[in-house]
This record gives structure tokens, sequence and C-alpha cells, in this order.
């Protein structure tokens, strides 16, 4: 295999544990088809079982941070595209809000709406995908991500519509989004939302009652509620573990007070909360979706009396966070009066999430180190930026 | 979000909770109004922790983690000074006279915690922590004793801008690579020039 | 052999070929990537494998994990300093024949992160590159896109003569250096050897 298999004996450890045999020390990644991306675990292993796992990160560090701080505001925008490049949409507006913040901007009505739209959909094709890697990890190779990504594609087309690009939305914008949406557009948002429980029935029949999935995450990688919440841990993967604690209900940012959902919570804690939750959390999205639909007002998409270019917020500091898919996705800026942040910082959801790693993996096998991380749904830009 | 208790509250409860531990509160005057602490560095996992384990506050969850560099900054002001000075008749006399002085203000390193409250759902109190200097006295003591987020966060400012947490369980660099030699976040980093080969080299 | 003479025997069911074309198109046909993907980029690649664009058309559906099994390597976004020599090494454990895909604008220059300090400026300073797919990312069709123009120049290459492709050249190396982490960027921070910088015409 491409990991690179280093035998070492480890002396001491050995002498310690008073057993024949040796240790072995493992590197997966960064380059190994199990690691979601450029990660690389050195992993301690003996036998089949994790004794040590230190996660190293920085394969893609792209230096975002520096580059914003040299760029102004609005040049910005399209390098948080990149961060979690699976959610675009929700980039953007956890840096639009924290400029928002900072400046003190208003943003018109639609513009909301639109934003919970786009950002709901966003959750919709990502946790899709995330359940697609997951089950690939475990083994059903092609079948679930197949179906996962048949779903995504359909939402990429109405990005790709609305803005232009699959991908890189490059959409919101400080004060509102750049264009606005037609009745058409919003008619094929609405097919999508009415059409996606079919395709979550449809999955959840292929997979939730499935023998092996069950064996495979049930028990495997718990988290304890109070090690999630101090080691930091946000999104599905709190939720999974039992905490109540939903930034669309917390802090209530945009107009998610309008809409009724429910917060799904998990009890465990181990792989399959984790997968039961992003499944349930789906179906509220869809509900978010339907109502926000329904109830999209007329009007302008955009704060008339806000500077896009050159914006220049007084001196002073924001942090402004929101309920990205994978977790609390926060911006911090500084500004000192010009027009770049003078210093620009990314609370970056996957990265701390990786912090209990190495607690949910100790003892268990290698096998299933890959299982939990999958579940912890991380994409690489984003945890080293 | 919402600031149930204000930055005075906080300060007033920390410091009779926390003998000696001094604080500063650092005033926000963008739209956003969110006010720091500024806390000294003997008594700050003391404080971290009252702050975590306070039933009223309950901080248990530390959110963000960022390290912020200011170098030294040269302030020009103009000051009037009363000299002596020797009118054309000769005689001295007191006059207004203006000068410009420049004042060095050193420069240091600043990390910045915002914390919210999982249990009773308030936040942010942002919390900061000043260096020295910016060279050799860049250090600070280590909150990831009283909250494991901060470990990899901690890590990536020590990565990238150079402050030295003391008490941090495995301080090592995180993003760039061991035997790099640079900070590549600080404001002053110029990097290898060999990097910008155009593509119109002969 | 004649054209024509080829097509007129061709219609009466007799099929000449000669041993070139036949070995270029059976590996043309069965181009294999290897499971690589670094940024952005990738998740646009693992797009075009699946069922809407469908990439086993081209035969080079067949992702390996090794790159012992591999003969085509898709450098699919952000090549950073700390994965550049992985990269290379990689690339070297790959058996010859080998090609190389730069996909995307970081791939080929560093695209927008090019200012970074940690961002290598286009791949192509440490291994060769064949095709070079602009975008930010690339659609799935651009890549299939640069898919074809790979086959057409595996089926153009000659198995004699002084143009015969690397591969076939017994004293052309078929593994390159791999760069090591200096204290302040990678050393040496380009291989001469491979790396052409384009020249304005004229100078
Ligand atoms: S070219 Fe664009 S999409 Fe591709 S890796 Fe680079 S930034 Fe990402």
């Amino acid at each position: 295999m491409s990991a690179m298999v280093t035998r070492v004996v480890l002396e001491e450890e050995e002498s310690a544990r008073g057993v024949e045999g040796e240790l072995l020390e493992i590197s997966m990644g960064p380059h190994h088809p199990s690691t979601h991306g450029v990660f690389r675990m050195d992993v301690r292993l003996d036998g089949e079982r994790v004794t040590r796992l230190k996660p190293v990160f920085g394969y893609l560090h792209r230096n975002h941070e520096k580059i914003a701080e040299k760029a102004s505001y609005l040049a910005a925008i399209p390098y948080t595209d990149r961060l979690d490049y699976l959610c675009s949409m929700t980039n953007n507006w956890g840096y639009a809000l924290a400029v928002e913040k900072l400046a003190g901007i208003p943003v018109p009505e639609r513009a909301e709406y639109i934003r919970v739209i786009t950002a709901e959909l966003t959750r919709l094709q990502n946790h899709a995908s995330l359940i697609g890697f997951l089950l690939q990890d475990m083994g059903a190779s092609g079948t679930p991500l197949m179906y996962a990504f048949r779903e995504r594609e359909k939402i990429l087309d109405l990005f790709e519509s609305l803005t232009g690009a699959r991908m890189m939305c490059n959409y919101m914008r400080f004060g509102g989004v750049r264009v606005d949406c037609s009745s058409e557009w919003l008619e094929a948002a609405q097919n999508i939302a009415s059409s996606f429980p079919q395709f979550l029935d449809e999955y959840e029949q292929l997979l939730t009652g499935n023998e092996i999935l069950m064996a495979r995450t049930q028990g495997v990688g718990a988290l304890s509620a109070e090690l999630a919440v101090n080691a930091g841990i946000t999104g599905p993967m709190l939720r999974a573990s039992g905490v109540n604690y939903d930034l669309r209900k917390v802090d209530r940012y945009g107009i998610y007070d309008r809409f009724t959902f429910r917060v799904p919570l998990g009890d465990h804690g181990d792989v399959y909360d984790r997968y039961m939750i992003r499944l349930l959390e789906m179906r509220e999205s869809v509900k978010i979706l339907e109502q926000a639909l329904a109830a999209i007002p007329e009007g302008p998409i955009i704060d008339p009396k806000t500077r896009l270019r050159g914006l220049r917020p007084k001196a002073g500091e924001a942090y402004g966070r929101i309920e990205g898919p994978k977790g609390e996705l926060g911006f911090f800026l500084i500004s000192d009066g010009s027009t770049n942040p003078y210093r620009y910082k990314v609370r970056p959801p996957s990265m701390i999430n990786l912090t209990v790693l190495e607690d949910m993996c100790l003892g268990r096998n290698v096998a299933d180190v890959v299982v939990i991380l999958g579940s912890v749904d991380i994409v690489m830009g984003e945890v080293d930026r | 979000m919402t600031q149930a208790i204000s930055v005075e509250e906080i300060k007033a409860a920390m410091e009779a909770a926390v003998p000696g531990c001094r604080a500063e509160i650092l005033r926000n005057e963008s739209p956003s109004a969110q006010h720091s602490l500024l806390i000294d560095h003997e008594h700050a996992v003391n404080v971290a922790a009252f702050l975590r384990d306070d039933m009223a506050l309950r901080l248990d969850f530390c959110s963000c983690v960022s390290g912020v560099d200011w170098p030294d900054r040269e302030i020009t002001e103009k000051v009037k000074v009363k000299k002596t000075v020797t009118t054309p008749e000769g005689e001295a006399q007191e006059q207004d006279v203006e000068e410009t002085r420049k004042t060095m203000i050193p420069g240091f390193l600043e990390a910045v915690y915002h914390l919210f409250s999982i249990e009773k759902k308030h936040g942010p109190v942002v919390l900061r922590m000043r260096t020295v200097n910016r060279g050799g006295d860049a250090r600070l003591p280590s909150l990831t004793p009283v909250w494991r987020s901060a470990e990899f966060q901690e890590r990536e400012a020590f990565d990238l801008y150079g402050i030295v947490f003391e008490g941090h369980p495995d301080l090592r660099r995180i993003l760039m690579w061991e035997g790099f030699a640079d900070y590549p976040m600080r404001k002053d980093y110029v990097p290898p020039a060999e990097d910008d080969v155009e593509a119109v080299a002969k | 052999m004649d054209q024509e003479l080829k097509i007129e025997l061709s219609k009466h069911g007799i099929f000449t070929t000669t041993f070139e074309e036949l070995y270029n198109w059976g590996r043309k046909n069965s181009v294999w990537p290897l499971t690589f993907g670094l940024a952005c980029c990738a998740i646009e690649m693992i797009a075009t494998t699946m069922a809407r664009y469908d990439l086993a058309r081209f035969g080079a559906e067949v992702f390996r994990a090794s790159p012992r099994q591999a003969d085509l390597m898709i450098v699919s976004g952000t090549v950073t300093k700390k994965m550049a020599p992985q990269v290379v090494r990689l690339y070297n454990q790959m058996p010859e024949p080998k090609y190389v895909i730069a996909m995307g604008a970081c791939a080929i220059s560093g695209g927008p992160f090019r200012d970074g300090y940690n961002v290598l400026k286009g791949i192509d300073r440490y291994i060769p590159v064949d095709v070079h797919i602009p975008g930010c990312p690339p659609r799935p069709e651009a890549l299939m896109h640069a898919f074809i123009t790979l086959q057409k120049k595996i089926d153009a290459q000659q198995l004699t003569g002084e143009e015969r492709p690397r591969h076939l050249k017994a004293n052309e190396p078929s593994e390159f250096p791999v760069p090591e982490f200096g204290e302040h960027g990678l050393e040496p921070a380009q291989n001469p050897d491979v790396f052409h910088p384009l020249r304005i015409l004229g100078q």
C-alpha cells in the first residue's frame, strides 16, 4: 500500500508492557485512499489495536488567512468558497455575517430568504455526500456515493444557474447577495425540496437497517458529551453526543427564528448516531426549505448603501459565526480602519472536531479508524486553510 | 448572540474569585460591541478555570483561539513645548513651539479567546493575553488544560506567530513542517525570493 | 501503409493495422489514474467519475490506490510545499509509461493561492506535465477533454525513432529528484531539468 510502513521496535514500551511482539508504527497518509484528502495520521499499532494516533496537518495549508489580510474585504469572498469546498454558500455566509457585524450592515428580507434557501441546499448536498463517503470508507464502494452525487448534481445545477459556477459560487456579499433569483429558479428549488424526501427514503431503505452498517458503526468511536463540549466539538458531531446546541436556534442569525424545525439529538455519540443525525438533519433542512420557499418576499437583494469595493469598517473587531454543515464556522476580523482586514481568522469546525480523533480511536481496530474519521466529516481545505 | 452578562460584571466576578488577578477592559468601538478582557499571565489559568466552572457564567466552550501580531509602531505626534527664545531685540522670552516627537511603541503578540456557554447559551466573552515583546519573551500560559479545544489552535498560533504557550501538552509546529524557521503570519514575514521566478525567465 | 488501401481493405472485411497502432490503441483506452485528490479540484474529479459524467466511457474508471498500478496522475488541486515531496515521490513510484494531468489553476501555477508562502507555484517545477487544464475548478467536461487530449497524445507516440517517448529511451530518467524541506522553503525551489518556463516570443 502507499502508506509508508515502518517497522520500529519501541523498546521502552515493549519492556513496560512485558509482552512479546512489537509495536508497529504506521503513517496513514498524506496520500491514502481513506483519508479524505491530504491528511495524515501517525498511528501506533499493537497488532490490530490502535495505541496512539496523532493527526498531522498542513498538507493543504494554502495561507488563506495571510492572503486575505493582504486583500480587500470583498476579495476574500472567493477565497472563502475554497475553504470547505463542498459548501461554498455557507462559507460565504459566515464571512458576510462577520463583516456585517463589524461594519453594522443591514440585510434586506429577500436576501435573507435566499441565503437560507441556498444554505439549506448546501447542507443537503454536504450531508448526502458525506454519508456516501462514509459508506465508501466502510467498503460499500460506489453505490451510496453514486446516489448521493446524483442528488448533488441536481443541486449544483441549481447553483450554477443562479451563480454561474457549480462549486465556487462566490454568491453572497456583505449586505445581501450578488444576483437575484428568478421565479423559475424558485420553482426548480421547490421541485428539489419536494423530491428530496423520496431520495432520503430510498437512501434509508438502502442503509439505515443494513446489518453491515450497524455492525460497523454501532458502539464505534463513542464520544461523551462532556468531552465533546470541552474539546469544542460542534455541529452534527456534538449533537450526536446528545448536546442540544444548534446555532440556528441559539444565535438565531439571519431569519432562522421564523422557521419551525427540530434539532435531532443522539444518545450514544457513536458513528451510527452521527450518521443518523445527518439523515434527520436533512429532513429538517427540507422543512426549512419548504417554509422559506413559501414565504420569500419580493424586494431588494442587497443593502444599497453598502460599498462593496473599498469598504472601510471603523477600527474594531467582530466575531461572527454560523451553523455550517460541519459545525460552527466562525470568522474573527480585526479592522484597523483601512480597506483590508488587519486580522482575518477562520474558526474551522472540521479541524477542531479532529481534536478528539485520538480519544475516539484508542483501542479500536485500524478498520474502525477509517470509519471514525469518515464520520467526523472533514474537508482538508478547511482543516489546513 | 446574546451577551447576557456585561464585561464589567465578569471583570468584577473574576477579580473577586481569583485574588490578585488583574484584568483590563478593552472597548470595541465597532457596531459588534464585543468588548474584551485583557488578563495577566500568572492568574490566566485560574481565571479560565473560574470562567468555565462558575455557575452563573459556565463558559464551557472555547470556540476560537487566534494569534494576532502587533509589530513595533512609531507614533509621530505634534506637541507644544515651552521654550525660551531670544527675540531679535536680545531679550529672553518664553514661547510655545511646536515639535514633532516620535515614540516607539514596542510590539507584542496577542492571543484572543472567544468563549461561549453551551449550557447557558450566551456569549461571546472575549479574553485576551499579550506577550511582553515579539522576540524571546513571546510567552503566554496555555489554556489547553482548561479547554481542550484550544489544543490545535494554540499550536497553530505557535506555528504561525511564534507564541510559546507554556503548559501546552504537545507544542509542535502544526501546519508548516518541523525545521521551518520563520513565523509566516507575522506582519514582517518576507517569503523566499526564489518563489517569484516568473514565467518569462530566459 | 496507404490509408486509402486500408479503407478499401476494411470494406472487404480485412482489418489491417501496425504494431504501433495496436499498442497505442490498447494503452490509450485503459489509462488508469491514481486515486489521488489534493483539494477542491478533486471533488470535480470525483464528480467526473460518477454516473452523470461517467469517465468509464474513456476507459479510465479504474482508480488505483497504489501508484505501482497507475498510469496517470491527475494533480487535482493545490500542491503545497509541504505536500510537494510526496507528490514527486508518488510520481517516482509509478511505473513507465506514466502521464500527468495538471488539473486546475493551482496545479498549473498556484492559481488563486499563488501568493501563499506554503504554495508551490506549479507542479511542473518538479515533474513533467503532459496536459494542463485551466479552470478553478475545471468542469467535469474539461477533465474529460483533458483525457481525450491525453489519448490523442498517446495515440501519436512512435515506438521507434528519435521522437519516441521518454519511456522508450533507455537513458532518460523516469524518476526525478525529490525536493527537501529547507528552513525557508523547498530546496531546490525547482528542478531546472524539468522546469522550462515559457519564454515570451521574440525575446
Ligand atoms: S484550481 Fe481552484 S478549485 Fe482547483 S484546487 Fe485550486 S483553488 Fe481549488
